[in-house]
């Protein structure tokens, strides 16, 4: 019996939460700790000529002030990347070296320069002011499409024209253009999706501890995945032995990517205790954060589909510059080829594609996965150019995505669906969720209002989106031959305790998504035992064995699956020492609500009873080793592919070109689900920040590189009052290949409602002849459209 | 976001005030509801070496009737005034703005007089109190003077106030009978201050207008009266005809501000429209 799984259970986790008494990384005060503070770049692309710390060192209550130079001399390497993308011709990405601190030249605006360490922070701020460096201002690039072109200004002298890789996947282009010649119908849209600053409510911080007495060192860090921090801290930067360090990533305040990535900061606060002896500490403060946290999209993209008379998709091309910034972060190469090229057959039957993807460095901060990564990026090419040929064709543009939709297949009876650019979808049923969109919003009693409102001047407008997305990215031997470093499985352990209390410890991290809950749920519904006997432990190298973190909506599809593999191992122990207890035959019995009992009797033995004679094995199955307690790796067979339909209904303010959100409808579906109120939790939280990405946000740099929108008075957020109520449905095509039966839901949300939005502007939009316009769609661009 | 070391001084009354801000000179800065003070601190925008406290005097925290005139304490919260029968009764525009001030917490601890001091080119309340034809007290080593609205906003961040004054209350004549006032505001939708803001006020003789009033603020350096939008609705019917017309010298020879939120060109547009959206509402 089922009594957790698929209740909305409140979250565990919340308690301390809500009453302010989380500990996250800058709440940890350790003895005789020091802070840092980091003298940053303020100019996009400078020469340093001369850093002069003799003023802030003079200061009272300074320890020590290091610059690149030290950093140089000290023979450490710099932050690497964690996957690998080479040129189509063979030759081996550029990846040029990313010191902890630059010695020559700064590359971005916010680069770090030098650091302070100080006794207070309000010490090592105030030194930070007169940490004297002579620059050398430098021309500067930010658009990654102009930085390609002849006579920019190049972010490594050794990457010409600024090209990291080029990359291609799909059909060979001929066979494409070949079929995009025989079209009907080519729509074609050339648009920017625009840079986004994650903004994650937690700043990013670090502390680094080393301590003599032991030879170990320490870091508590903001991180995603502690595990993935200290391979690469250690094996890449430092060079110091993995078993002598610990990385905690206690609780953390939203991520949405940004904290997925081993920044530099983390190794400089190790670098720095190691050489004072001392803890030090770093937090970064709102400014630091908009200047200094990898950025997300920056897509300069051409797109063309191609369609037959009948509207079916005969062909697709794409050509996209993505701007990797100055340095490679953690998966920045992955991102807009393996995580953005593979999602363009969408849900489509499309026969022949074609993406050409150029990755290149700008005199900008990184850019990395950020809510989505790469997927939401192929989602809103594809929604846009479906939802712009409908309006050329003059079709509707639910039809013609319900036309050529690859249809239902469970994965089960039908096999999977094997796309053109690499991937089998595990199951879909694609025509479901959009037909229950289409039924919540009221189709076709939305287009006879539509047109009332145009008779009376109102701009309504309805946008489709319907997505794919590919989340828990493995199996580990695929992703290796697509270059990443490192496997992307997960480590679950069960620990029964001998009183049948059970600490589970598992390799994802939980920054908001509430897997202190979902996880015990799974436990307690498996082992037949109150969710109060289960704890869940997460986010310290020194407590669980190893493990990948959470990203890519994987948590529950690999780390679930990994927890389940190793309660599979204890019930199937459990049940030689129950059977030794009942003087049964183990073929006898049967697991259910936390008991093994002799099939047919009332004879049983509980769980509890089972855990103690575990470890108290007086009277114990012969060659049994005593103990409870199993750990897995769990390694996917495949990605899981959640897809769902998204309609909005914006009304567009013809005075001020302003565009409100009237309705928002999401049906997702994510596969089994779990608690369905976290689900919720998180499609609403990824509605709000696709929607933002639509209508409100974007990182500007100007020509300089200077970012000129790095405050909350300048950057716009979506807000609660800018959003309506949103309408939430499910369908549930249980993935095939996990023992869960989940997909992931991390980032559905994100990915499916940014077209939708743009798609219903442009509709309203659509009297004025208005086909395309760049997000955001900010009130100035939409009044400049209607009166051009 | 760390400002930098600066000594405290909490006030025990207005007078108080005065004499450390004698004493401290241009090294001190007034706080009240810190709401613009603090976050430029924190970026070390600004970088006072004393902050005398005012935010505190129960003295300053009034909102009461005097004669003929509504009177607004100094320290009286955004809140406040949104909360005021009083003020609502007096021009229903006091009220309007104020709801549309920052969220919550800025209008919690956020004191008109602050803002009117601090003069930033796009906060709410200038053009309201121009608008209201306010007299603005304020009290100084030499003792109290007032300074009309209209003179007191005297370009980007600046006023009338001198260095060593407080200003301590915001006089508002009660108008005549017929009158009706609106407060309409484009917001910048990051700090959710003014792109454009506009405060009407109409007084009806009959069927025409006897007396209209229209200040905008976050067009251009510092909120200002639309001397020529009142000339042409004056003793006119406030007709959506007439509003629509007068409007359209919304802006006239402004240098209007422009800024990645705003082109010159789209403020201009959107003082029309919300000069409109005020005059109609006023006329109502």
């Amino acid at each position: 019996m089922t009594n957790y799984i698929g209740k909305a259970v409140k979250r565990v986790e919340d308690k301390r939460f809500i009453t302010g008494k989380g500990r996250y990384t800058d709440d940890i005060v350790l003895p005789a700790m020091a802070h840092a503070y980091i003298v940053r770049s303020p100019y996009a692309h400078a020469r340093i000529i001369s850093v002069d710390t003799s003023a802030a060192e003079a200061m009272e209550g300074v320890i020590k002030v290091f610059t690149g130079k030290d950093i140089a001399a000290s023979g450490i390497n710099g932050i690497p990347t964690g996957w690998q993308v080479n040129f189509k011709n063979g030759e081996t990405m550029k990846e040029p070296p990313h010191p902890l601190l630059v010695a020559d030249k700064a590359r971005y605006m916010g680069d770090a320069v030098a650091v302070v360490i100080a006794e207070t922070k309000e010490i090592a701020r105030d030194a930070g002011d007169i940490v004297e460096v002579e620059y050398e201002e430098l021309p500067a690039v930010a658009d990654a499409k102009k930085a390609t072109e002849p006579g920019a200004p190049l972010v490594h002298d050794d990457a010409p024209n600024n090209l990291c890789f080029d990359w291609e996947l799909g059909n060979p282009k001929a066979e494409v253009n070949e079929a995009m010649s025989k079209a009907h119908h080519i729509t074609t849209l050339e648009f920017t999706n625009q840079r986004v600053i994650p903004n994650a409510i937690e700043p990013r911080s670090a502390i680094g501890h080393y301590e003599e007495a032991n030879d170990k060192y320490t870091l508590y860090t903001t991180s995603q995945n502690p595990h993935l921090t200290r391979l690469l801290m250690c094996a890449f930067v430092l060079g110091i032995p993995e078993h002598k360090v610990r990385v905690v990533a206690p609780d953390v305040g939203g991520g949405f990517g940004s904290k997925i990535f081993h920044y530099a900061e983390e190794a400089l606060m190790i670098w720095c205790s190691q050489r004072l002896k001392r803890p030090v500490k770093w937090t970064a403060d709102r400014s630091e954060a908009f200047m200094t946290d990898a950025h997300g999209r920056d897509h300069v993209t051409k797109a063309e589909m191609g369609f037959d008379k009948e509207g079916k998709i005969v062909g697709l091309r794409v050509k996209t510059y993505a701007n990797l910034g100055a340095y490679l972060s953690t998966f920045a190469p992955c991102v807009p080829t393996w995580l953005h090229g593979t999602l363009l057959q969408g849900l489509y039957t499309t026969p022949k594609i074609n993406v050409d993807v150029t990755g290149v460095f700008t005199h900008t901060v990184m850019v990395d996965a950020y809510r989505g990564a790469g997927r939401p990026e192929a989602t809103y090419l594809l929604e846009r150019l479906i939802d712009t040929a409908a309006l050329e064709m003059k079709m509707d543009p639910a039809q013609l995505r319900l036309k050529n939709f690859i249809p239902p297949f469970d994965g089960v009876k039908q096999p999977g669906y094997q796309t053109q650019v690499a991937l089998q979808y595990d199951s879909g049923n694609y025509h479901g969720v959009l037909n229950r969109a289409m039924e919540m919003v009221g189709y076709e009693q939305f287009r006879k209002e539509q047109e009332a409102a145009r008779k009376e001047g109102k701009l309504l407008g309805i946008g489709f989106s319907t997505y794919i997305e590919a989340c828990g990215i493995a199996p580990s031997a695929v992703v290796g031959a697509l270059g990443a470093r490192a496997g992307l499985y997960e480590v679950g352990q069960v620990r029964v305790q001998p009183t049948g209390k059970v600490s589970v410890y598992t390799g994802a991290h939980s920054h908001g998504q509430g897997h202190e809950t979902t996880f015990a749920q799974v436990v307690a519904d498996r082992l037949g035992i109150p969710m109060d006997d289960v704890e869940i432990i997460h986010g310290d190298s020194e407590s669980v064995a190893f493990g990948m973190g959470t990203y890519g909506s994987r948590s529950l599809a690999v780390g679930g699956s990994a927890i389940v593999k190793s309660l599979d191992k204890i019930i199937e122990k459990g049940a030689k020492i129950a059977a030794h207890k009942l003087e049964a035959s183990e073929e006898d019995l049967e697991f259910a609500e936390g008991k093994w009992t002799v099939k047919g009797t009332d004879k049983s033995v509980g769980f509890g009873d089972v855990a103690l004679t575990a470890y108290v094995p007086h009277n114990y199955p012969a060659g049994l080793e005593p103990g409870l307690d199993f750990s897995s790796f769990y390694d996917p067979a495949n990605f899981t592919y959640p897809f769902g339909a998204h309609i909005a209904v914006v009304e567009v303010d013809k005075d001020t070109g302003k565009v409100a959100l009237k309705r928002f409808i999401a049906v997702d579906d994510v596969g089994n689900v779990i608690n369905p109120m976290i689900v919720d939790g998180q499609i609403h939280g990824g509605l709000a920040q696709g929607i933002g990405q639509a209508l409100f946000e974007g990182a500007l740099y100007d020509d300089n590189g200077q970012l000129i929108n790095g405050s909350y008075m300048d950057y716009t957020m979506p807000r609660a009052d800018d959003l309506p109520s949103f309408e939430l449905d499910r369908q549930v095509t249980p993935c095939p290949h996990n023992p869960l039966g989940v997909k992931g839901a991390g980032e559905a949300g994100t990915i499916g409602s940014t077209p939708a939005v743009v798609n219903a502007v442009m509709d309203a939009l659509s009297p004025f002849g208005i086909k395309n316009l760049e997000m955001p769609l900010t009130p100035e661009r939409v009044w400049r459209a209607m009166n051009s | 976001m760390i400002p930098n070391n600066f000594q405290y001084h909490r006030a025990a009354s207005v007078d108080d005030a005065l004499t450390l801000m004698a004493k401290h000179g241009m090294d001190a800065k007034l706080l009240a509801g810190g709401h613009s003070l603090l976050p430029a601190m924190k970026l070390r925008l600004n970088q006072p070496d004393v902050l005398i406290d005012i935010g505190h005097l129960k003295e300053l925290r009034y909102i009461k009737k005097e004669g003929n005139e509504l009177v607004i304490g100094a320290g009286a919260t955004h809140d406040d005034i949104a909360h005021s029968q009083m003020a609502r009764e007096t021009f229903s525009m006091l009220s309007e703005a104020a709801d549309l001030i920052g969220d919550v917490q800025v209008r919690n601890k956020g004191t008109l007089g602050g803002s009117l001091a601090h003069a930033d080119p796009a906060a709410d309340w200038p053009a309201v109190m121009i608008a209201a034809h306010a007299n603005i007290e304020v009290k100084g080593p030499q003792g109290t003077r007032t300074v009309a609205a209209d003179d007191f906003f005297t370009g980007f961040f600046s006023t009338a106030l001198a260095d060593n004054e407080i200003i301590t209350a915001i006089r508002i004549p009660e108008p005549p009978k017929g009158t009706n006032s609106s407060y309409q505001k484009f917001m910048q939708p990051a700090s959710r201050f003014a792109i454009v803001g506009c405060a009407a006020s109409i007084t009806m003789n009959g069927r025409l207008c006897s007396k209209v009033s229209v200040a905008f603020t976050g067009l251009s350096d510092a909120a200002f009266r639309a001397s020529n939008i009142e000339a042409a609705l004056f003793e006119k019917m406030p007709t959506e005809e007439n509003i629509t017309a007068a409007v359209q010298k919304a802006g006239e020879g402004v240098m209007a501000m422009s800024d990645h939120f705003a082109s010159e060109e789209y403020r201009l547009h959107l003082a029309r429209v919300f000069a409109k959206r005020a005059l109609m509402a006023a006329a109502k």
